[in-house]
């Protein structure tokens, strides 16, 4: 008697992909020029000098449609006590224990809340430090010691958002029914049931 | 140059071709003896077919005003007044080509900063990627973005005119014998007995310049006032590889670059010793309502 719940909008999983679409080219050609074992991934734009012209651009566009991405869930992301609750046990989650599944989770759980969370903080500063060492157009406003320290940040902030980005993919990998919510824009109603019980009784008005 | 006699080569790892040997060497400009002529700005850009656009004057000697990736030697006037007395210092700017090359460190495209076995820095700009890090890197603010072509420009100290046993171009322009060239080391003994030289003329702290924090330089100064160099237009007393630099493009890259090999890792071996989160369609554990 399963029936679908939809969970993401057509408009809300378009945003999705462009932003992820443009964050996996970033990650890529960012890493390159972050170590030489990287270099060969500047392939994915053509080449070093390609790369290099077109990572900031475009970081503008990820940064934009990330905007847009963030308004859509944003409000679906504020610590609650639950989330404190969920975190405590997140040893209980890593191994696969329904423990903590009976918490009243909303729409997104403590994870899933952080993760949105780092990925504001990152994007943000990536954007701000990206414009600072952008050499063909801002760079030479900016004098060497701040363009080194900018440097460092975004080094810093995009390697926090790479991780983030693998914790993001591979709970999608784990956690079975996830995906199409992105890909189709439904779920399972047990899956939304088990995993996010508040959300699927405001879904559902059950009970 | 040949491809067996670099020392350096930038965002590379394992080791360049090292077994030939070449003895280090250095350009020694004698700040005392300069007059301010020009005549090396001149056979820089003659041997090195540049031409800068013409600029404006903007009420100071130095013509160009900076250095850019058309004028790669640049004539720095000062005046200053010590002890009482006007003085009119005049040093001929350009890359120190050090010996722990900040631009190398930085440079995140394999060869496209190289440092010879003598001791010269270059850069090759056909594998440069335009991207400015070698201009972060530098503790001299020396390299250059062309407009034109966005590549990285500096004094090659004329590795091509070395490699054949030549002296740099300025150096054979100099009409005072301020800039000399020679063996690192024979550059030394010939600054040592300058500085005797000064030192009886009443320059008690004249000394070379010849910084230890990059390693030392292959471009090195015989200064009136060593104490003070940074009376030579703000020529840095004790420059080294910014610590931020050091961060960036030292140990975190390899520690990074593991991190993430070892998130993905830990994915795999999660999915493999855990397995997936499942729900099944009677698996509805505890909810009120169930």
């Amino acid at each position: 008697m399963s029936q679908d719940i939809q969970r993401y909008v057509t408009a809300d999983r378009v945003n999705h992909w462009i932003v992820a679409i443009l964050f996996v080219i970033l990650s890529l050609t960012g890493l390159a020029f972050f170590h030489p074992s990287f270099f060969f991934l500047s392939n994915v734009l053509g080449g070093p000098v390609w790369a290099r012209i077109l990572h900031p651009f475009l970081g503008i566009v990820m940064a934009i449609s990330f905007v847009g991405l963030a308004r859509r869930v944003w409000h679906e992301n504020f610590i609650k006590p639950v989330d404190i609750e969920w975190l405590k046990r997140i040893e209980e989650v890593i191994n696969n224990e329904d423990g903590p599944d009976s918490l009243p989770i909303g729409k997104y759980n403590a994870g899933q809340k952080l993760m949105f969370w780092t990925m504001i903080g990152s994007v943000a500063l990536l954007l701000v430090t990206g414009f600072v060492i952008w050499r063909a157009y801002f760079a030479e406003f900016f004098p060497i010691p701040v363009i080194r320290f900018a440097m460092v940040i975004h080094m810093l902030a995009g390697f926090t958002g790479i991780l983030a980005l693998i914790i993001h993919v591979y709970a999608a990998i784990w956690v079975k029914g996830t995906l199409r919510a992105m890909t189709r824009g439904t779920v399972d109603a047990n899956w939304a049931k088990h995993h996010h019980p508040e959300w699927f009784k405001e879904q559902t008005g059950a009970k | 140059m040949i491809s067996s006699d670099i020392k350096r080569r930038s965002a590379t790892t394992t080791p360049p071709p090292q077994v030939r040997e070449q003895v280090e060497v250095a350009k020694l400009i004698d700040v005392s003896k300069c007059i301010g002529c020009k005549a090396c700005q001149s056979a820089c850009m003659e041997w090195n077919d540049l031409r800068d656009e013409v600029g404006e004057n903007i009420g100071v000697y130095d013509n160009p005003n900076n250095l850019t990736e058309s004028s790669w030697t640049v004539m720095r006037f000062s005046e200053i007044e010590e002890a009482g007395k006007l003085e009119w210092l005049i040093r001929k700017d350009g890359c120190m080509h050090c010996e722990d090359p900040g631009c190398l460190k930085a440079c995140p495209s394999p060869g496209a900063i190289v440092q010879y076995s003598n001791g010269i820095v270059d850069f090759n700009q056909e594998h440069c990627i335009g991207c400015g890090y070698c201009v972060a890197g530098c503790p001299f603010d020396i390299p250059r973005i062309s407009e034109k072509d966005s590549k990285a420009y500096k004094c090659s100290l004329c590795s091509d005119r070395v490699a054949v046993g030549q002296e740099p171009a300025c150096v054979k322009a100099c009409p005072t014998g301020s800039i000399m060239f020679g063996t690192k080391e024979g550059m030394i003994h010939q600054a040592e007995e300058r500085i005797e030289d000064l030192k009886e003329r009443g320059y008690e702290n004249a000394g070379l310049y010849n910084p230890a924090g990059v390693g030392g330089t292959h471009v090195m100064y015989v200064l009136h006032h060593a104490d003070k160099p940074e009376l030579y237009h703000g020529l840095p007393k004790d420059p080294t590889i910014s610590p931020m630099v050091s961060i960036w493009k030292g140990v975190t890259k390899p520690l990074l670059s593991i991190g993430l090999g070892l998130a993905v890792l830990g994915g795999f071996f999660h999915y493999i010793t855990k397995g997936p989160k499942e729900v099944h369609a009677d698996d509805h554990p505890n909810k009120e309502g169930a």
